[in-house]
């Protein structure tokens, strides 16, 4: 197929074909970042948390005023609950993934230094903490029994805080002790004395976004139990099946264990639900930037139709020559398709530039990675198939025109 | 003249039937997610307290000790309780008052009612006048109240209506963490958006159900909520007085910026004070900053309610390049009659304005169905899940902007057009028919 005609045709109608062109630079250029961003949300949505989470059940549960007994309640309450049908651990947190709300604290790699290496929330764990929530231990042991201390206890004034031992995510302790084996290493964070890490779990997710992606999984468990009035959170672990059975029932049985306690209704549901909330804003914005990906697509379908139909309109007498001197129908079709391949590709190069543009300012101002390069060739395909599609129609309509038009006189 | 343009405009709409429609479609489509997005973001960075936001001012002291001191950084972005009540207690400013959210439980009296939390407020005296708070009935409480620790509430109307039924409950007991409190107010329908005074709960949440006097929710040990930084050992209480621990928000009201200046200069002694005194180690760093700079720091609309703002305007964009080239192959492809109508005397100018006007009423009627489609966007937007859902609607000066934006759009989108299709020579036109 010879260009040249196309082309000194094309220079022939600047402003039609700029016109073209610039809708396909601006379509590209919007569509790769939403794309990317879309792609962004869904990792969010699709994030591995370390929990068992389709066999969990989080109950809230707080006191009306303060309870003396909260310690002794808590181990009253973990006990029944245990016993309940259907309950394969049940343990109590300070904290839950998927709620946003969290302890965090700075973490040292030694007591003189001054910035702290990373901030990484804290769970407080009960005897069954890991069981409960299925994490999965990849190096070093569990806590023992002995290494347990009531946080009351450890919270009283004249206490100096001792936290002998810890265990940390893989990603913490990458992030602390690079290339090297975590397990018997120690950090200062709560205290000025050493905590050792005892054991390393594969993933635990910290309840909230702070310190963006990288820290998502600096997350440290510490042996201090937790009394229920420190957050509130039962955590169960069932079968998916019975969860909803469980919850009723465990709601009963603490309800029994005192009626001056209030269950909270509305933050008591099972941790697939949690985590559907919690991702509802991601889920939403992911969904807005795909309806106007889609929009935007149609949109430029349809301008590359109605500007195609006009020029197949104003080319009617030239078309009829070409027929008449002997073009084919397939002739005909190919040079409108190469003339709208030549636009895209024109606009997709121009649209490729923006792209990279608009990335640097939403880097600059919110935070947003850069834009892998694989999305541009996507995009690019995206907008090449989308400008045959679009002007197959009107170009079908020129091949089909016959050539005794050309005689005709109009 | 223009009414015949008008009239011309509809005909062409009749001849070209599929194109017209195109074009009001995609001008609706732009405008749609264009004040959809606008709206929103409208909505959400408004001024909470108009008339009084550049009078109210949020203190920042640097109270923290050398570990972890980065020169220039920003100071704490609350303050701790020694130092609160060490500055409420001088009372600098024309008013000022303490604060920091919490979570209470309610007993209610009535019959079949059970026991829940609620959201609260501990704050000083001076919050209800400084912050505008309506009163539907009684007022807040005074000063006189904080120092004695008094057990007084005000509580918001929902709760009101949910504990006693609505009417006017000042004097009602309420029972409030296994305490009795004296109802001393009811707040009316108040919703500041952002709820500016506490940047660390929801942004854009209905305000709290309980207030009470700051010093009785400390004598009761009441569960406190939002953000707590702590450095150092607290020794077991970390909301005591000398806890080294930041947790609350302090606002103070300036009556103007000589006064305002004349409070920075108080804050930096205070803080060379308490230096001096052995609390303070860091250099001096205080911050003064009004509402509007305060939320601004806070950077307080979210992130993807910015993102989507763009996001309407480049698909408007897009949107009135499409109807740029729809709108040259409409023109154009009528240059016969154009021809024709210059060849009988119109002027340039005529053909100019006569596309102009054409071009606008396709604004218009996209102006109609975009409205259509923001109220349907923001339809959308209200079944969100986030806190600001509700509050997306749209007012009077967004339906006005809805239809000028629409207008000027299309407008610019014809003038390439429109200086093109005036340029169509009669006698080229003439001779070819």
């Amino acid at each position: 197929m010879d260009i040249r005609p196309i082309l000194s045709t094309l220079m022939r109608h600047k402003t039609a074909a700029s016109l073209i062109v610039a809708e396909i630079a601006l379509t590209c250029a919007i569509i790769c970042n939403a794309l990317f961003m879309i792609s962004d949300r869904l990792d969010q949505i699709r994030e591995v948390s370390g929990l068992a989470e389709n066999e969990l059940v989080r109950v809230q549960i707080t006191s009306i005023g303060s309870d003396a007994d909260q310690s002794a309640r808590t181990r009253t309450d973990l006990a029944s609950l245990r016993a309940l049908p259907g309950v394969k651990d049940a343990t109590i947190l300070n904290q839950v993934p998927f709620v946003n709300s969290s302890w965090n604290s700075g973490v040292r790699l030694n007591r003189e230094q001054q910035q702290s290496t990373l901030s990484a929330t804290t769970y407080m764990a009960e005897d069954q903490f890991i069981e409960t929530l299925g994490l999965k231990l990849v190096a070093g042991r569990d806590f023992t029994p002995d290494e347990f201390v009531e946080f009351e206890n450890f919270d009283l004034p004249g206490v100096s805080p001792l936290i002998p031992s810890a265990i940390i995510t893989r990603s913490m302790a990458e992030k602390l002790f690079p290339g090297e084996d975590a397990v018997g290493k120690t950090f200062y964070s709560w205290s000025e004395q050493p905590t050792r890490v005892i054991g390393v779990v594969e993933h635990l997710v910290r309840p909230s976004q702070m310190g963006g992606p990288t820290a998502r999984e600096y997350s440290m468990v510490f042996p201090l139990r937790p009394h229920y009035n420190l957050g509130g959170n039962y955590v169960i672990r069932t079968d998916p099946e019975r969860r909803a059975e469980v919850l009723e029932a465990a709601k009963a049985t603490l309800q029994a264990n005192g009626a001056d306690r209030i269950i909270l209704e509305e933050n008591t549901k099972t941790f697939e639900q949690l985590r559907h909330e919690y991702y509802q804003a991601p889920r939403a914005m992911a969904w807005l930037l795909g309806i106007v990906c889609v929009a935007l697509l149609l949109i430029t379908a349809l301008g590359i139709i109605g500007l195609a139909s006009f020029w197949v309109q104003q080319r009617t007498k030239q078309i009829g020559v070409r027929r008449a001197l002997g073009a084919t129908r397939g002739q005909i079709l190919r040079y409108f398709q190469t003339e709208n391949f030549l636009l895209a590709s024109i606009g997709i190069a121009l649209g490729m530039l923006l792209a990279f543009a608009i990335n640097q300012l939403l880097m600059g101002k919110y935070e947003m990675a850069r834009l892998p390069l694989l999305y541009l060739p996507a995009g690019a395909v995206l907008l090449w198939g989308l400008g045959q599609l679009a002007v197959f129609a009107p170009a079908r309509r020129a091949a089909s025109i016959p050539p005794a038009v050309a005689t005709r006189s109009v | 003249m223009f009414a015949y343009y008008c009239n011309l405009a509809l005909r062409s709409f009749r001849r070209d039937k599929a194109l017209t429609a195109l074009m009001v479609v995609a001008i609706a489509l732009g405008i749609g997610a264009c004040m959809t997005t606008l709206t929103v973001f409208h909505v959400l960075s408004g001024d909470p307290i108009p008339g009084k936001s550049d009078r109210l001012f949020y203190v920042q002291l640097d109270p923290e000790d050398m570990q972890g001191y980065t020169p220039g950084e920003e100071p704490a972005e609350q303050v701790t309780r020694y130092d609160a009540e060490a500055l409420l207690r001088e009372k600098r400013g024309t008013r000022q008052a303490m604060m920091t959210g919490g979570g209470i439980s309610v007993t209610p009296g009535r019959e079949g009612l059970a026991p829940f939390v609620s959201d609260a407020r501990y704050t000083t005296a001076d919050f209800f006048q400084m912050f505008d708070v309506p009163l539907l009935h009684g007022g807040g409480w005074s000063a006189r109240e904080d120092e004695a620790h008094a057990r007084v509430a005000v509580i918001s109307r929902a709760l009101n209506e949910r504990v006693f039924g609505g009417g006017n409950s000042v004097g009602k007991q309420l029972r409030i963490d296994q305490t009795d409190f004296t109802v001393v107010g009811v707040v009316d329908e108040w919703r500041p958006t952002p709820r500016f005074y506490d940047m660390n709960s929801d942004r854009y949440g209905e305000l709290e159900d309980v207030f009470l006097p700051f010093s009785t929710s400390r004598d009761l040990q009441m569960g406190r909520n939002g953000s707590m930084s702590c450095w150092g050992d607290s020794d077991g209480d970390s909301t005591g007085v000398n806890a080294p621990c930041v947790w609350i928000q302090y606002w103070v009201e300036l009556d103007s910026p000589e006064k305002a200046a004349a409070y920075r200069d108080y804050l930096v002694n205070y803080s060379d004070q308490q230096r001096t005194a052995g609390r303070y180690k860091r250099p001096t760093n205080v911050r003064l900053r009004n509402v509007m700079e305060w939320l601004d720091f806070n950077r307080v609309v979210p992130n993807d309610v910015v993102m989507q703002l763009w996001l309407g305007f480049g698909f408007l964009l897009v949107c009135l390049v499409n109807t740029v080239g729809l709108l040259l192959a409409k023109f154009l492809r009528r240059g016969s009659e154009i021809g024709v109508r210059r060849a009988l005397g119109a002027s340039r100018g005529a053909i100019f304005t006569q596309c102009l006007v054409e071009a606008g009423a396709i604004g218009v009627a996209g102006g109609i169905l975009g409205l259509g489609l923001s109220l349907l966007g923001l339809w959308a937007v209200r079944q969100q899940p986030a806190s600001y859902a509700e509050l997306a609607h749209l007012d009077l000066g967004m339906l006005l902007l809805t239809f000028v934006v629409a207008i000027v759009a299309s407008v610019l989108a014809g003038l390439l057009p429109a200086w093109r299709a005036m340029q169509v020579t009669p006698a080229i036109q003439l001779k070819s028919q």
